[in-house]
Protein backbone atom coordinates (compact mmCIF):
# COMPACT_ATOMS: atom_id res chain seq x y z
CA UNK A 1 0.00 0.00 0.00
CA UNK A 2 1.17 3.26 -1.11
CA UNK A 3 1.61 5.47 1.97
CA UNK A 4 0.20 9.20 1.00
CA UNK A 5 0.69 11.09 4.50
CA UNK A 6 2.95 11.07 7.16
CA UNK A 7 4.89 13.13 9.68
CA UNK A 8 7.56 14.99 7.79
CA UNK A 9 10.88 13.76 9.44
CA UNK A 10 11.81 17.58 10.56
CA UNK A 11 9.34 16.99 13.33
CA UNK A 12 9.77 14.87 16.31
CA UNK A 13 7.08 12.62 17.66
CA UNK A 14 6.06 15.24 20.50
CA UNK A 15 2.46 15.77 19.84
CA UNK A 16 1.90 19.76 19.54
CA UNK A 17 0.72 21.29 22.32
CA UNK A 18 -1.09 24.45 21.06
CA UNK A 19 -4.64 25.04 21.72
CA UNK A 20 -7.53 23.40 19.86
CA UNK A 21 -7.81 25.46 16.53
CA UNK A 22 -4.70 27.60 16.65
CA UNK A 23 -2.81 27.56 13.44
CA UNK A 24 0.54 26.54 15.02
CA UNK A 25 0.73 23.49 14.34
CA UNK A 26 -0.21 23.46 10.83
CA UNK A 27 2.83 26.60 10.20
CA UNK A 28 5.28 24.40 12.23
CA UNK A 29 4.21 21.10 10.07
CA UNK A 30 4.31 23.06 6.45
CA UNK A 31 7.93 24.35 7.58
CA UNK A 32 9.30 20.71 8.46
CA UNK A 33 7.67 20.22 4.81
CA UNK A 34 9.67 22.45 2.97
CA UNK A 35 12.96 21.68 5.01
CA UNK A 36 12.05 18.04 4.10
CA UNK A 37 11.74 18.92 0.36
CA UNK A 38 15.36 20.66 0.33
CA UNK A 39 16.86 18.08 2.15
CA UNK A 40 17.94 20.13 5.06
CA UNK A 41 16.68 18.83 8.05
CA UNK A 42 20.27 18.16 9.09
CA UNK A 43 22.00 21.30 8.33
CA UNK A 44 19.07 24.01 10.02
CA UNK A 45 19.35 25.59 12.44
CA UNK A 46 15.80 26.97 14.15
CA UNK A 47 15.46 30.20 15.99
CA UNK A 48 12.00 30.13 18.39
CA UNK A 49 10.68 33.26 19.72
CA UNK A 50 9.46 34.66 23.17
CA UNK A 51 5.70 33.90 23.05
CA UNK A 52 3.29 30.16 22.55
CA UNK A 53 5.60 29.31 20.27
CA UNK A 54 8.57 29.18 22.16
CA UNK A 55 8.48 25.78 22.37
CA UNK A 56 9.13 24.89 18.44
CA UNK A 57 12.01 24.03 19.54
CA UNK A 58 10.39 20.77 21.42
CA UNK A 59 8.79 19.83 17.50
CA UNK A 60 11.28 20.71 15.32
CA UNK A 61 13.57 17.64 14.82
CA UNK A 62 16.57 20.25 14.19
CA UNK A 63 19.08 22.01 16.09
CA UNK A 64 17.16 25.15 17.76
CA UNK A 65 17.37 28.16 20.12
CA UNK A 66 15.48 30.14 21.82
CA UNK A 67 15.89 33.81 21.42
CA UNK A 68 15.13 36.88 23.66
CA UNK A 69 11.79 38.81 22.93
CA UNK A 70 11.94 40.23 19.61
CA UNK A 71 15.71 39.33 19.32
CA UNK A 72 15.38 35.94 17.00
CA UNK A 73 16.59 37.85 13.42
CA UNK A 74 20.03 38.92 15.61
CA UNK A 75 20.52 35.78 16.79
CA UNK A 76 19.95 34.43 13.31
CA UNK A 77 22.53 36.92 11.77
CA UNK A 78 24.81 35.39 14.38
CA UNK A 79 24.51 31.89 13.78
CA UNK A 80 24.13 32.63 9.89
CA UNK A 81 27.32 34.59 9.93
CA UNK A 82 29.12 32.03 12.09
CA UNK A 83 27.67 28.88 9.89
CA UNK A 84 27.18 30.39 6.43
CA UNK A 85 26.42 26.88 4.69
CA UNK A 86 23.71 26.13 7.54
CA UNK A 87 19.76 26.65 6.66
CA UNK A 88 18.20 29.54 9.19
CA UNK A 89 15.25 30.56 10.07
CA UNK A 90 12.77 31.94 12.66
CA UNK A 91 9.72 31.75 13.69
CA UNK A 92 8.39 34.49 15.14
CA UNK A 93 4.59 36.09 16.64
CA UNK A 94 3.55 39.59 15.93
CA UNK A 95 4.22 40.92 18.88
CA UNK A 96 7.94 39.21 18.89
CA UNK A 97 8.58 40.51 15.51
CA UNK A 98 6.33 43.57 14.96
CA UNK A 99 6.23 44.99 18.36
CA UNK A 100 9.39 44.67 20.74
CA UNK A 101 11.41 43.15 17.68
CA UNK A 102 11.00 45.63 15.05
CA UNK A 103 14.50 46.95 15.08
CA UNK A 104 15.85 43.38 14.52
CA UNK A 105 13.33 42.42 11.68
CA UNK A 106 14.09 45.65 9.79
CA UNK A 107 17.95 45.65 9.93
CA UNK A 108 17.58 41.99 9.42
CA UNK A 109 15.99 42.25 5.96
CA UNK A 110 17.84 45.65 5.44
CA UNK A 111 21.21 43.48 5.51
CA UNK A 112 19.71 40.88 3.06
CA UNK A 113 20.48 38.34 5.61
CA UNK A 114 20.22 35.17 3.67
CA UNK A 115 17.97 33.83 6.41
CA UNK A 116 14.07 32.76 6.43
CA UNK A 117 11.88 34.36 8.86
CA UNK A 118 8.13 32.66 9.74
CA UNK A 119 5.68 35.66 10.72
CA UNK A 120 2.61 34.64 12.54
CA UNK A 121 0.24 37.41 12.65
CA UNK A 122 -2.38 36.14 14.69
CA UNK A 123 -3.76 39.75 15.50
CA UNK A 124 -2.92 39.40 19.25
CA UNK A 125 -0.60 38.61 22.20
CA UNK A 126 -1.26 34.61 22.80
CA UNK A 127 1.28 33.58 25.49
CA UNK A 128 0.76 36.51 27.94
CA UNK A 129 -3.39 35.78 27.63
CA UNK A 130 -4.59 38.63 25.18
CA UNK A 131 -3.25 41.78 25.00
CA UNK A 132 -3.57 44.14 22.16
CA UNK A 133 -0.63 43.02 19.27
CA UNK A 134 0.78 45.94 16.74
CA UNK A 135 -1.80 44.05 14.52
CA UNK A 136 -4.55 43.88 16.26
CA UNK A 137 -7.29 45.39 14.48
CA UNK A 138 -8.97 48.73 14.65
CA UNK A 139 -12.13 48.00 17.14
CA UNK A 140 -10.72 44.39 17.81
CA UNK A 141 -11.45 44.07 22.01
CA UNK A 142 -8.13 42.62 23.40
CA UNK A 143 -7.46 43.17 27.46
CA UNK A 144 -5.67 46.10 26.78
CA UNK A 145 -7.75 47.30 24.23
CA UNK A 146 -10.62 46.75 26.29
CA UNK A 147 -13.14 48.89 24.16
CA UNK A 148 -11.60 48.32 21.38
CA UNK A 149 -8.50 49.60 19.48
CA UNK A 150 -8.68 53.47 18.77
CA UNK A 151 -6.49 54.07 16.11
CA UNK A 152 -6.93 57.77 17.88
CA UNK A 153 -4.62 56.31 20.43
CA UNK A 154 -3.57 53.40 19.64
CA UNK A 155 -2.66 53.54 15.72
CA UNK A 156 -3.48 51.05 13.11
CA UNK A 157 -2.58 47.80 12.53
CA UNK A 158 0.94 47.09 10.88
CA UNK A 159 1.37 45.53 7.61
CA UNK A 160 4.88 43.61 8.21
CA UNK A 161 5.06 42.06 4.77
CA UNK A 162 4.34 45.39 2.73
CA UNK A 163 6.53 47.59 4.72
CA UNK A 164 9.11 44.77 4.98
CA UNK A 165 8.81 44.41 0.86
CA UNK A 166 10.06 48.58 0.44
CA UNK A 167 13.59 47.30 1.22
CA UNK A 168 16.01 46.44 -1.41
CA UNK A 169 17.86 43.56 0.71
CA UNK A 170 14.91 41.59 0.78
CA UNK A 171 14.20 38.52 -1.76
CA UNK A 172 10.96 37.36 -1.41
CA UNK A 173 7.96 38.28 0.75
CA UNK A 174 4.57 37.05 1.02
CA UNK A 175 1.00 36.58 3.15
CA UNK A 176 -0.53 33.59 3.10
CA UNK A 177 -3.27 31.97 5.41
CA UNK A 178 -4.16 28.69 7.03
CA UNK A 179 -8.07 28.79 7.35
CA UNK A 180 -9.16 26.57 4.42
CA UNK A 181 -7.07 23.68 2.83
CA UNK A 182 -6.89 25.67 -0.61
CA UNK A 183 -4.99 28.66 1.35
CA UNK A 184 -3.00 25.75 3.06
CA UNK A 185 -1.87 24.45 -0.49
CA UNK A 186 -0.57 28.33 -1.27
CA UNK A 187 0.94 28.68 1.89
CA UNK A 188 3.13 25.39 1.63
CA UNK A 189 4.26 27.16 -1.88
CA UNK A 190 4.94 30.41 -0.26
CA UNK A 191 7.33 28.50 2.78
CA UNK A 192 8.69 26.94 0.06
CA UNK A 193 9.39 29.62 -2.14
CA UNK A 194 10.66 31.18 0.78
CA UNK A 195 13.19 28.65 1.89
CA UNK A 196 14.29 27.93 -1.61
CA UNK A 197 15.54 31.72 -1.73
CA UNK A 198 17.78 30.99 1.16
CA UNK A 199 19.05 27.65 -0.33
CA UNK A 200 19.84 29.98 -3.43
CA UNK A 201 21.42 32.38 -1.52
CA UNK A 202 19.18 35.21 -3.29
CA UNK A 203 18.91 36.97 0.96
CA UNK A 204 16.10 37.97 3.35
CA UNK A 205 12.72 35.53 2.89
CA UNK A 206 9.84 36.11 5.19
CA UNK A 207 6.30 34.82 5.16
CA UNK A 208 3.44 36.35 7.02
CA UNK A 209 1.02 33.39 8.60
CA UNK A 210 -2.27 34.57 9.33
CA UNK A 211 -3.44 32.60 11.91
CA UNK A 212 -6.10 32.32 14.55
CA UNK A 213 -6.21 32.19 18.21
CA UNK A 214 -9.14 30.68 19.22
CA UNK A 215 -8.85 31.00 23.18
CA UNK A 216 -7.56 34.24 22.83
CA UNK A 217 -10.17 36.12 20.59
CA UNK A 218 -12.90 34.12 22.15
CA UNK A 219 -14.36 31.84 19.54
CA UNK A 220 -14.78 28.30 18.46
CA UNK A 221 -12.35 27.31 15.58
CA UNK A 222 -14.30 27.48 13.20
CA UNK A 223 -16.03 30.56 14.34
CA UNK A 224 -12.16 31.72 14.53
CA UNK A 225 -11.34 30.61 11.09
CA UNK A 226 -14.52 33.01 9.50
CA UNK A 227 -13.70 35.57 12.21
CA UNK A 228 -10.10 35.69 10.49
CA UNK A 229 -11.08 35.55 6.66
CA UNK A 230 -13.86 38.28 7.42
CA UNK A 231 -11.82 40.78 9.50
CA UNK A 232 -8.08 39.69 8.84
CA UNK A 233 -7.67 39.38 4.65
CA UNK A 234 -9.21 42.13 4.22
CA UNK A 235 -7.08 44.21 5.86
CA UNK A 236 -4.08 42.15 5.35
CA UNK A 237 -4.44 40.95 1.66
CA UNK A 238 -2.78 37.65 0.83
CA UNK A 239 -0.31 37.33 -1.86
CA UNK A 240 3.29 37.79 -2.90
CA UNK A 241 4.78 41.11 -2.12
CA UNK A 242 8.28 40.76 -3.39
CA UNK A 243 9.65 37.62 -5.26
CA UNK A 244 13.02 37.20 -6.23
CA UNK A 245 12.94 37.93 -9.79
CA UNK A 246 12.72 41.37 -8.34
CA UNK A 247 15.69 41.64 -6.78
CA UNK A 248 18.54 43.63 -9.56
CA UNK B 1 57.52 36.91 17.86
CA UNK B 2 58.63 39.36 21.29
CA UNK B 3 58.79 42.44 18.84
CA UNK B 4 57.14 45.39 20.66
CA UNK B 5 54.41 47.40 18.43
CA UNK B 6 53.13 50.47 19.88
CA UNK B 7 49.32 50.22 19.97
CA UNK B 8 46.36 52.37 21.17
CA UNK B 9 44.33 49.98 24.00
CA UNK B 10 41.40 49.49 21.98
CA UNK B 11 42.88 48.19 18.92
CA UNK B 12 45.41 46.00 20.81
CA UNK B 13 42.10 44.18 21.99
CA UNK B 14 41.27 43.66 18.86
CA UNK B 15 44.47 42.06 17.52
CA UNK B 16 44.38 40.18 20.68
CA UNK B 17 41.06 38.99 20.21
CA UNK B 18 41.88 38.04 16.20
CA UNK B 19 45.22 36.54 17.20
CA UNK B 20 43.47 34.06 20.28
CA UNK B 21 40.93 32.97 17.54
CA UNK B 22 37.91 35.34 17.37
CA UNK B 23 36.62 35.70 13.86
CA UNK B 24 33.17 36.82 14.35
CA UNK B 25 32.95 40.76 15.60
CA UNK B 26 29.24 42.50 16.59
CA UNK B 27 29.06 45.66 17.84
CA UNK B 28 27.85 49.29 17.49
CA UNK B 29 29.72 52.97 17.85
CA UNK B 30 29.97 54.45 21.53
CA UNK B 31 33.18 56.42 22.49
CA UNK B 32 35.43 55.79 23.65
CA UNK B 33 35.96 52.19 22.56
CA UNK B 34 35.10 53.04 18.87
CA UNK B 35 38.18 51.79 17.94
CA UNK B 36 37.92 48.93 18.96
CA UNK B 37 35.28 48.01 16.54
CA UNK B 38 36.57 49.97 13.54
CA UNK B 39 39.66 47.98 14.04
CA UNK B 40 38.14 45.03 13.69
CA UNK B 41 36.13 45.59 10.60
CA UNK B 42 39.07 46.67 9.05
CA UNK B 43 40.94 43.10 9.80
CA UNK B 44 37.48 40.42 9.91
CA UNK B 45 36.10 41.87 7.01
CA UNK B 46 39.40 41.00 4.55
CA UNK B 47 39.75 37.52 6.62
CA UNK B 48 38.30 33.99 5.32
CA UNK B 49 35.62 32.02 7.32
CA UNK B 50 34.98 35.75 9.59
CA UNK B 51 32.56 38.04 9.69
CA UNK B 52 32.10 41.43 11.25
CA UNK B 53 28.46 43.30 11.58
CA UNK B 54 27.58 46.63 12.64
CA UNK B 55 24.66 45.94 14.18
CA UNK B 56 21.06 48.15 14.69
CA UNK B 57 21.45 48.40 18.08
CA UNK B 58 24.15 47.55 20.94
CA UNK B 59 21.17 44.60 21.93
CA UNK B 60 21.37 43.52 18.58
CA UNK B 61 24.90 42.72 18.66
CA UNK B 62 24.43 41.66 21.71
CA UNK B 63 22.50 38.60 20.74
CA UNK B 64 24.04 38.30 17.03
CA UNK B 65 27.01 37.30 19.57
CA UNK B 66 24.23 34.80 21.45
CA UNK B 67 23.56 33.35 17.76
CA UNK B 68 27.22 33.00 16.77
CA UNK B 69 28.49 31.32 20.20
CA UNK B 70 25.83 28.86 19.66
CA UNK B 71 27.32 27.54 16.78
CA UNK B 72 30.91 26.79 19.12
CA UNK B 73 32.79 30.14 17.55
CA UNK B 74 34.86 32.21 18.69
CA UNK B 75 33.27 35.42 19.10
CA UNK B 76 33.45 38.95 20.61
CA UNK B 77 31.01 42.51 21.24
CA UNK B 78 32.76 45.28 22.68
CA UNK B 79 30.78 49.03 24.23
CA UNK B 80 31.39 51.38 27.07
CA UNK B 81 28.96 52.06 29.46
CA UNK B 82 25.24 52.71 28.33
CA UNK B 83 25.85 50.15 25.66
CA UNK B 84 26.57 47.55 28.11
CA UNK B 85 23.55 48.30 29.74
CA UNK B 86 21.47 47.95 26.95
CA UNK B 87 23.27 44.87 26.62
CA UNK B 88 22.03 43.15 29.67
CA UNK B 89 19.51 41.12 28.55
CA UNK B 90 21.41 39.24 26.24
CA UNK B 91 24.37 38.42 28.57
CA UNK B 92 21.68 37.22 30.87
CA UNK B 93 20.30 34.71 28.21
CA UNK B 94 23.64 34.06 27.22
CA UNK B 95 25.25 33.45 30.84
CA UNK B 96 21.83 31.03 31.15
CA UNK B 97 22.52 29.35 27.80
CA UNK B 98 26.22 28.54 29.18
CA UNK B 99 27.36 30.17 26.20
CA UNK B 100 31.63 31.16 25.61
CA UNK B 101 32.00 35.05 24.78
CA UNK B 102 34.15 37.69 25.53
CA UNK B 103 32.41 41.28 26.01
CA UNK B 104 34.72 44.45 26.53
CA UNK B 105 33.50 47.14 28.65
CA UNK B 106 35.76 50.55 28.15
CA UNK B 107 33.95 52.09 31.00
CA UNK B 108 32.92 56.03 30.71
CA UNK B 109 31.68 58.05 33.22
CA UNK B 110 27.87 57.98 34.62
CA UNK B 111 25.01 57.38 35.43
CA UNK B 112 22.64 57.90 31.64
CA UNK B 113 24.69 59.49 29.23
CA UNK B 114 27.16 60.19 31.38
CA UNK B 115 30.47 62.04 29.99
CA UNK B 116 32.91 60.13 27.68
CA UNK B 117 35.78 60.22 30.34
CA UNK B 118 36.86 56.59 32.07
CA UNK B 119 34.68 55.56 34.96
CA UNK B 120 34.53 52.28 36.90
CA UNK B 121 30.96 52.74 38.26
CA UNK B 122 29.67 49.79 36.45
CA UNK B 123 31.54 47.19 38.89
CA UNK B 124 28.50 46.54 40.35
CA UNK B 125 27.11 45.68 36.95
CA UNK B 126 29.74 43.81 35.67
CA UNK B 127 30.31 41.64 38.93
CA UNK B 128 27.27 41.16 40.41
CA UNK B 129 25.48 40.03 37.56
CA UNK B 130 23.78 43.09 35.43
CA UNK B 131 21.10 41.92 34.26
CA UNK B 132 17.99 39.74 35.79
CA UNK B 133 18.59 36.75 37.65
CA UNK B 134 21.47 34.84 39.47
CA UNK B 135 24.56 34.67 37.65
CA UNK B 136 28.04 36.29 37.41
CA UNK B 137 30.24 36.66 34.37
CA UNK B 138 34.27 36.13 35.15
CA UNK B 139 35.27 39.43 34.92
CA UNK B 140 39.19 40.64 33.81
CA UNK B 141 40.38 44.10 35.06
CA UNK B 142 43.85 44.84 33.33
CA UNK B 143 45.91 47.91 34.19
CA UNK B 144 48.12 48.12 31.07
CA UNK B 145 47.64 47.83 27.36
CA UNK B 146 50.06 44.80 27.48
CA UNK B 147 47.54 42.87 30.29
CA UNK B 148 44.82 44.16 28.16
CA UNK B 149 46.67 41.89 25.32
CA UNK B 150 46.98 39.45 27.74
CA UNK B 151 43.86 38.85 29.53
CA UNK B 152 41.76 39.06 26.10
CA UNK B 153 43.21 36.16 24.93
CA UNK B 154 43.41 34.30 28.36
CA UNK B 155 39.43 35.37 27.83
CA UNK B 156 38.56 33.32 25.28
CA UNK B 157 40.09 30.36 26.94
CA UNK B 158 38.26 31.26 30.11
CA UNK B 159 34.96 31.10 28.62
CA UNK B 160 35.80 28.19 26.69
CA UNK B 161 36.82 26.63 29.54
CA UNK B 162 33.61 27.39 32.16
CA UNK B 163 30.94 27.83 28.81
CA UNK B 164 30.57 31.16 30.61
CA UNK B 165 30.76 35.16 29.37
CA UNK B 166 33.74 36.78 30.21
CA UNK B 167 33.60 40.47 30.77
CA UNK B 168 37.03 42.98 30.31
CA UNK B 169 36.60 45.40 32.01
CA UNK B 170 38.88 48.47 31.23
CA UNK B 171 38.06 52.36 30.69
CA UNK B 172 38.48 55.26 28.46
CA UNK B 173 41.80 55.53 29.63
CA UNK B 174 43.34 52.35 28.95
CA UNK B 175 41.24 52.42 25.89
CA UNK B 176 42.45 55.15 24.37
CA UNK B 177 45.92 55.44 25.41
CA UNK B 178 49.07 53.63 23.57
CA UNK B 179 51.71 51.77 25.16
CA UNK B 180 54.59 49.21 23.71
CA UNK B 181 52.83 45.67 23.58
CA UNK B 182 54.17 42.53 22.81
CA UNK B 183 51.82 39.39 21.28
CA UNK B 184 53.38 36.38 23.23
CA UNK B 185 52.95 33.18 21.66
CA UNK B 186 50.87 31.41 24.14
CA UNK B 187 50.86 27.77 25.00
CA UNK B 188 47.95 25.85 23.71
CA UNK B 189 46.18 24.05 26.20
CA UNK B 190 43.49 21.73 26.42
CA UNK B 191 39.65 22.88 26.25
CA UNK B 192 36.12 21.15 26.63
CA UNK B 193 34.67 19.75 23.43
CA UNK B 194 31.85 22.30 22.16
CA UNK B 195 30.38 19.73 19.65
CA UNK B 196 28.21 18.43 22.89
CA UNK B 197 26.33 21.58 22.47
CA UNK B 198 26.89 23.49 19.55
CA UNK B 199 24.02 23.93 16.83
CA UNK B 200 26.05 22.99 13.85
CA UNK B 201 23.07 20.93 12.18
CA UNK B 202 22.21 17.91 13.44
CA UNK B 203 24.17 15.53 10.28
CA UNK B 204 24.51 12.09 12.37
CA UNK B 205 23.86 12.75 15.76
CA UNK B 206 20.43 14.07 17.68
CA UNK B 207 19.44 17.43 17.54
CA UNK B 208 20.93 20.28 19.56
CA UNK B 209 18.81 22.90 21.48
CA UNK B 210 19.67 25.70 23.55
CA UNK B 211 16.81 27.21 25.73
CA UNK B 212 17.46 29.59 28.24
CA UNK B 213 14.13 28.89 30.00
CA UNK B 214 12.40 26.21 31.65
CA UNK B 215 8.81 26.59 32.98
CA UNK B 216 9.04 23.74 35.64
CA UNK B 217 10.50 25.64 38.57
CA UNK B 218 12.28 22.48 39.81
CA UNK B 219 14.18 22.49 36.59
CA UNK B 220 15.17 25.80 36.30
CA UNK B 221 16.48 25.67 40.17
CA UNK B 222 18.58 22.89 39.02
CA UNK B 223 19.73 25.09 35.91
CA UNK B 224 20.69 27.79 38.92
CA UNK B 225 22.65 25.17 41.10
CA UNK B 226 24.25 24.18 38.04
CA UNK B 227 25.64 27.71 36.77
CA UNK B 228 26.18 28.18 40.72
CA UNK B 229 28.81 25.24 40.85
CA UNK B 230 30.93 27.06 38.10
CA UNK B 231 30.93 30.32 40.29
CA UNK B 232 32.01 27.93 43.39
CA UNK B 233 35.07 26.48 40.86
CA UNK B 234 36.12 29.66 39.81
CA UNK B 235 36.61 31.34 43.00
CA UNK B 236 38.63 28.39 43.91
CA UNK B 237 41.14 28.15 40.99
CA UNK B 238 40.76 31.60 38.58
CA UNK B 239 41.65 34.07 41.53
CA UNK B 240 44.32 36.59 39.99
CA UNK B 241 45.86 39.53 41.53
CA UNK B 242 49.11 42.02 42.11
CA UNK B 243 50.18 42.91 45.57
CA UNK B 244 52.77 45.41 45.87
CA UNK B 245 54.98 45.79 49.01
CA UNK B 246 52.31 44.32 51.41
CA UNK B 247 54.97 43.70 54.33
CA UNK B 248 55.44 45.88 56.80
CA UNK B 249 53.22 48.52 54.63
CA UNK B 250 51.96 51.67 56.96
CA UNK B 251 48.69 51.19 54.40
CA UNK B 252 46.98 48.92 51.79
CA UNK B 253 45.30 50.63 48.95
CA UNK B 254 43.28 48.57 47.16
CA UNK B 255 42.52 49.50 43.31
CA UNK B 256 42.23 48.21 40.31
CA UNK B 257 42.46 48.97 36.53
CA UNK B 258 43.65 52.75 35.29
CA UNK B 259 43.38 53.39 39.12
CA UNK B 260 45.83 50.76 40.36
CA UNK B 261 48.30 52.38 38.01
CA UNK B 262 47.85 55.76 39.44
CA UNK B 263 48.61 54.22 43.17
CA UNK B 264 51.98 52.71 41.40
CA UNK B 265 53.28 56.17 41.47
CA UNK B 266 51.42 57.53 44.56
CA UNK B 267 53.79 54.43 45.87
CA UNK B 268 56.89 55.57 44.62
CA UNK B 269 55.95 59.21 45.68
CA UNK B 270 54.88 57.98 49.28
CA UNK B 271 58.15 56.07 50.06
CA UNK B 272 60.24 59.23 49.15
CA UNK B 273 58.03 61.09 51.79
CA UNK B 274 58.85 57.73 53.97
CA UNK B 275 55.51 56.30 54.06
CA UNK B 276 55.16 52.85 53.25
CA UNK B 277 52.07 52.07 51.17
CA UNK B 278 50.92 48.53 50.02
CA UNK B 279 48.85 47.54 47.23
CA UNK B 280 46.29 44.95 46.46
CA UNK B 281 45.27 45.22 42.88
CA UNK B 282 42.70 42.38 41.97
CA UNK B 283 43.23 41.68 38.33
CA UNK B 284 39.96 39.21 38.34
CA UNK B 285 36.88 41.28 40.03
CA UNK B 286 34.57 38.04 39.88
CA UNK B 287 35.92 35.82 41.27
CA UNK B 288 37.70 38.62 43.90
CA UNK B 289 40.40 38.16 45.19
CA UNK B 290 38.99 38.38 48.98
CA UNK B 291 41.39 35.82 50.56
CA UNK B 292 44.47 37.57 49.90
CA UNK B 293 42.27 40.82 51.55
CA UNK B 294 41.39 39.19 54.41
CA UNK B 295 44.80 37.62 55.16
CA UNK B 296 46.26 41.35 54.61
CA UNK B 297 44.15 42.46 57.15
CA UNK B 298 45.16 40.52 59.95
CA UNK B 299 48.07 42.00 59.30
CA UNK B 300 48.02 45.81 58.57
CA UNK B 301 44.46 47.45 59.92
CA UNK B 302 44.63 50.29 57.56
CA UNK B 303 43.14 49.91 54.32
CA UNK B 304 41.61 52.60 51.59
CA UNK B 305 39.96 52.04 48.37
CA UNK B 306 40.39 54.16 45.55
CA UNK B 307 38.05 53.69 42.84
CA UNK B 308 36.77 56.23 39.80
CA UNK B 309 33.17 55.01 41.07
CA UNK B 310 31.46 56.71 44.55
CA UNK B 311 32.12 53.26 46.14
CA UNK B 312 31.41 49.67 44.65
CA UNK B 313 34.40 47.70 44.43
CA UNK B 314 34.96 49.01 48.29
CA UNK B 315 31.74 46.90 49.34
CA UNK B 316 33.66 43.54 48.07
CA UNK B 317 36.69 44.84 50.05
CA UNK B 318 34.76 45.54 53.25
CA UNK B 319 32.98 41.59 52.93
CA UNK B 320 36.29 40.62 52.97
CA UNK B 321 37.74 41.83 55.35
CA UNK B 322 34.96 41.49 57.58
CA UNK B 323 34.87 44.25 59.98
CA UNK B 324 38.15 42.81 61.46
CA UNK B 325 39.49 46.83 60.25
CA UNK B 326 38.51 50.23 59.03
CA UNK B 327 38.09 50.09 55.38
CA UNK B 328 37.95 53.81 54.08
CA UNK B 329 37.31 54.99 50.86
CA UNK B 330 38.28 57.74 48.05
CA UNK B 331 36.83 58.28 44.65
CA UNK B 332 36.03 60.60 41.94
CA UNK B 333 33.43 59.73 39.35
CA UNK B 334 31.89 61.28 36.00
CA UNK B 335 35.03 61.31 34.43
CA UNK B 336 37.22 62.80 37.03
CA UNK B 337 40.55 60.62 36.99
CA UNK B 338 42.11 61.04 40.98
CA UNK B 339 45.33 62.54 40.87
CA UNK B 340 48.17 61.08 42.30
CA UNK B 341 48.78 64.29 44.49
CA UNK B 342 45.15 63.47 46.19
CA UNK B 343 45.59 59.86 46.55
CA UNK B 344 48.87 61.09 48.47
CA UNK B 345 46.85 63.56 50.59
CA UNK B 346 44.08 61.51 50.96
CA UNK B 347 46.40 58.60 52.42
CA UNK B 348 48.16 61.12 55.09
CA UNK B 349 44.86 61.38 56.69
CA UNK B 350 44.49 57.92 57.67
CA UNK B 351 48.07 57.96 58.76
CA UNK B 352 48.13 60.56 61.16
Amino acid sequence: MKKVFERPKSLTKDPFTYCPGCHHGIAHRLVAEALDDFGVREKTIGVCPVGCSVFAYVFFDCDMICAAHGRAPAVATGIKKSKPDSIVFTYQGDGDLASIGTAEIVHAANRGENITVIFINNAIYGMTGGQMAPTTLVGQVTQTSPYGRDPKTMGYPIKVAEMLSTLKGVAYISRVALSKPAYILKAKKAIKKAFQSQVEGRGFSLVEVLSTCPTNWGLSPIEANKWLEENMIPYFPLGEFKTPEEVS
Amino acid sequence: MGEKILMKGNEAIGEAAIRAGCRFYFGYPITPQSELTAYMAKKLLKMEDAAFVQAESEIAAINMVYGAAATGVRTMTSSSSPGISLKQEGISYIACAELPCVIVNMQRGGPGLGSIQPGQADYFQATKGGGHGDYHLIVLAPSSVQELVDLTMNAFDLADKYTNPVMILGDGLIGQMMEAVEFKERKKISLPDKERWALTGCKGREKNYIVPFNLDPYEMEKTNFKIQKKYNELKEKEVRYETINLDNADLIVVAYGTVARIIKTVIDNAKKEGINIGLIRPITLFPFPDKIIAETSEKINKFLVVEMSLGQMVEDVKLAVNGRVEVNFYGRVGGVIPTQSEILNEIKKYLK
